[in-house]
């Protein structure tokens, strides 16, 4: 194992090495930091032109110049490290750099979070239902994300996610017609979804559009898009719906310890929210954290009070529950500030550039609603990128794993639907996707440059980009090695995961 | 897994009955390889109306506006201005039930200075089309040479290039694209095209290499050997074409995105640039018209998607056609259906 490690993280270095080299090759000679002083008519060209050679060292060839860079970079192991800075900005490119990354991943967690679990869950769903109608429409919808440009998307989000939103918001209410389409569209959606006989489908459809139509009806009359809350009645409504959710997934409802570990925890979250709200105006981000994980520890202790002969079963399930319940409490926190933050956005609450509203002196629970309005549109747009390929990708694994030997074994054992899918099946599906997510966020995190761009993100994509155009390259070196290092460490990362999940896999080589 | 000659024919229970027995009671001629992909691909319908689609468009973009000295059908070119037919540009084209399709002079509509949509994105779609084919030819060649060469000499030259293709990984494909786009200067498709087709290579060779390592212990590769067949015979003649299948199909979704990559960079400005139309580079220059005159924008987008919908699909139903395993499971699906 340890040779393993070593031997692949030596040749890396190489990889690395001989990467750095070729492109530094390629960018000193795409790029030409004297293109615009060629063609200036100032008096002091010359001088200029004099200088910026001597600051960037342009006399001496390329190959040379990265030996320089590089003893640069290696300056780092003994703590006299430098990468140089950027002519333009004249900042330090480790300055820029750690700026970009925090952007970036600010920007990327919750798109690659949302991603993997939207898409494992429609894929999965998809793969139970193979070849019915609900199979053919997602296979045929990943297929259309696959072939969407994400420029042109990006655009039409803007138009309609942005603008077309903000001024539905001067107006909240939903015409009948819209209603009723909306309602027969989540009534069709869920009957593929639930399956059956035919009375059986015709049933949910009925149920599911009255459902939602009603609830849509009512959030319209109500002026619920102005003044967005779920309040302790929803919140404990939607919490018994998460207990009996995560039970059902987690251990089957069959399980009564684990169904009263998972019903208290909700009965809990409610009995907590009126005395949380006193707590949240002094809020900060590490409270919220410590509230979070006080819940998941509360869970804990409640599923193993309730004890029985597998108690790990009663804890699972109360903080899968718990988790559920701490989101509502926070989102319904988040919420009530939604009028004021309108406000102050003038009724367009939804933005389409930048990170943040500069100069908003808002307290902590403002903050994070501005963040997560500026955060929907370039994560909706990441988000419909990867969520196809996550489809895909868990789609065809669970097939492939539904078509083994030991599923047969688990059926003839007589073990229900639910345990044959979520322990033996499932589990064994998520292994080869294990080896895809670090790979995938290593892309993501490099590979956001369209979307930054057009949302006006400062991050990793928009450093390289602007670079770039600007004839930069000091910051454009900095950036590949922070993604190149990332990928190459990605690849090793995925060989240890994949040989520490599956046991068929050895690493000696 | 050996394959069967079960009739090719929607899998209904008692029509498949009848036919094997029709077919074993006639002498039939076998099938070779090709003809069995061909029908599988044929009888998969999402990819047929894809291919046909494709092919419309390739036939529109080449005969409507012509290909270099060659004239089209169409009256205008991407370049001239024109008077504002109607006000603001709005596209010519009227689908009714009452009139039929009309075209009218300019049916995409016209942009601020009145050149012609449809003559642009025609242009746009055909340079975008050949960068994508030079990729896919050229990633292509590339891939199998260094994955074949690599799969079938092993040890240290398998090393070597596996090395290599990491390397060429490790560069992020949207980042060395545009490096390569500000190298060549941008506004040549086919130097473009060559470009990108020297990075993309990669997943082409890794699956050749797998390919070609589980090959080379067959027995056919020792029959062709104990021949005295050269390496190079081996590795072109008798083993490429067992990988052809996974080559193939790796080819289309390499294709549907290239052509994705290339307009992606053609919209950051690193790839065909004007006075040369791409679709990228169309929607990057008409974006900010958006709000205005939407038509602009619709367009090249629409292609965009076209194109690369029908390729993926295209892929798919090569990958069907091409799996040996379709044929068990087809049977098998209306089984596991009814529980």
């Amino acid at each position: 194992m340890l040779t393993f490690l070593v031997r692949r993280l030596a040749s890396a270095a190489v990889v690395l090495l001989a990467s750095t080299f070729t492109f530094f090759i390629l960018v000193s000679y795409a790029v030409d930091p004297l293109e615009e002083l060629r063609y200036s008519t100032q008096i002091n060209k010359e001088q200029l032109m004099e200088a910026r050679i001597r600051l960037l060292d342009l006399d001496t060839p390329p190959v040379l110049r990265y030996f320089h860079w590089l003893r640069g970079v290696l300056g780092y192991l003994w703590g006299d490290g430098s990468l140089g800075a950027s002519w333009r900005t004249n900042r330090q490119t480790t300055e820029l750099l750690s700026g970009a990354i925090g952007v970036t991943l600010r920007l990327v967690a919750a798109a690659a979070l949302l991603a993997m679990i939207l898409g494992i869950t429609v894929g999965i769903a998809s793969a139970l239902r193979q070849y019915s109608g609900f199979d053919y429409s997602i296979t045929f919808m990943s297929f259309l994300l696959y072939s969407l440009p994400t420029f042109w998307v990006a655009v039409l989000l803007k138009q309609w996610g942005a603008i077309g939103f903000n001024d539905f918001l001067r107006d909240p209410t939903i015409g009948l017609w819209g209603l009723i389409g909306i309602a027969v569209v989540a009534g069709l959606i869920w009957s593929a979804l639930v399956g059956g006989p035919k009375r059986r489908r015709l049933t949910t459809l009925a149920i599911a559009g009255g459902v939602t139509g009603l609830t849509l009806w009512f959030m319209s009359a109500t002026g619920w898009f102005l003044k967005p809350s779920l309040g302790p009645v929803l919140i404990a409504i939607t919490g018994v719906a998460i207990a009996f959710g995560a039970t059902s997934l987690s251990t089957g409802l069959r399980n009564r310890r684990a169904l009263y570990s998972a019903l208290t925890v909700a009965a809990l979250g409610v009995a907590l929210w009126y005395p949380l709200q006193f707590v949240f105006p002094y809020a900060t981000a590490w409270l919220i954290l410590g509230l979070f994980a006080l819940s998941l520890l509360a869970a804990a202790v409640i599923g193993w009070a309730y004890g029985g002969p597998d108690r790990r079963q009663s804890v699972r399930t109360a903080a899968l529950t718990a988790i559920g319940v701490s989101l509502l409490v926070f989102a319904d926190r988040v919420m009530q500030v939604w009028g004021i933050y309108s406000d102050y956005a003038e009724g367009r609450p939804i933005a389409t550039l930048g990170a943040a509203t500069p100069g908003l002196n808002g307290d902590f629970w403002v903050d994070t609603l501005d963040q997560y309005t500026h955060l929907v549109l370039p994560t909706t747009a990441l988000l419909l990128i990867s969520f196809a390929g996550y489809t895909r990708y868990s789609r065809g694994s669970l097939l492939e794993v539904l078509n083994q030997d030991y599923i047969r074994t688990a059926r003839a054992k007589g073990l229900t639907e639910r345990t044959v899918i979520m322990r033996h099946a499932f589990r064994n599906a998520l292994i080869p996707l294990a080896t895809v997510i670090p790979l995938d966020i290593a892309a993501i995190l490099s590979g956001a440059v369209i979307t930054e761009t057009i949302f006006g993100w400062t991050g990793m994509g928009n450093l390289f980009i602007t670079s770039l155009r600007g004839s930069d390259p000091n910051p454009i070196m900095g950036f590949f090695l922070v993604t190149g290092s990332l990928a190459v460490l990605a690849n090793i990362v995925a060989d240890l995961v994949y040989a520490g999940l599956d046991p068929r896999i050895r690493v000696n080589a | 897994m050996t394959l069967q000659p079960t009739p090719l024919t929607p899998p209904t229970e008692d029509t498949t009955e009848s036919l094997e027995n029709a077919i074993e009671l006639k002498e039939v001629e076998g099938l070779s390889q090709g003809q069995i992909v061909f029908r599988r691909f044929v009888r998969h319908r999402g990819a047929m109306i894809a291919a046909l689609v494709l092919l419309l468009v390739i036939l529109l973009a080449t005969t409507s506006i012509g290909v270099g000295p060659f004239h089209g059908w169409w009256q205008w070119d991407h370049i001239r201005k024109h008077d504002i037919a109607i006000p603001g540009g709005r596209p010519t084209l009227v689908i009714s039930l009452t009139h039929g399709i009309q075209l009218g002079d300019f049916p995409f509509g016209q942009d601020t200075i009145g050149r012609d949509i449809f003559a642009r994105v025609m242009r746009g779609t055909q340079r975008s089309l050949t960068v994508m084919l030079i990729i896919g030819a050229l990633a292509t060649t590339i891939g199998i040479m260094i994955g074949a060469a690599s799969g079938f000499f092993r040890g240290r030259i398998d090393t070597l290039l596996m090395r290599f293709t990491d390397m060429v990984i490790t560069i992020p494909i949207i980042v060395i694209g545009a490096v390569l786009g500000k190298l060549i200067g941008g506004g040549n498709a086919i130097l473009l095209g060559v470009a990108l087709g020297l990075v993309t290579w990669t997943t082409m060779a890794r699956l050749v290499r797998g390919d070609f390592l589980s090959l080379r212990e067959r027995e056919f590769v020792d029959a062709a050997r104990v021949a005295g067949a050269s390496n190079s015979r081996i590795m072109f003649k008798h083993m490429l074409p067992n990988a052809i299948g996974v080559i193939i199909v790796n080819t289309t979704l390499l294709m549907a995105s290239a052509i994705l990559l290339e307009t992606a960079l053609s919209y950051l400005g690193f790839g065909v640039k004007p006075p040369d139309v791409s679709l990228g580079q169309l929607i990057n220059e008409y974006q900010s018209a958006f709000a205005t005159r939407p038509w602009l924008f619709w367009w090249p987008g629409l292609f965009i998607v076209l194109i690369a919908l029908c390729v993926n699909f295209i892929g798919d139903g090569l990958r069907d056609a091409f799996d040996p395993r379709q044929q068990r499971r087809i049977p098998n699906q209306r089984k596991t259906r009814q529980r």
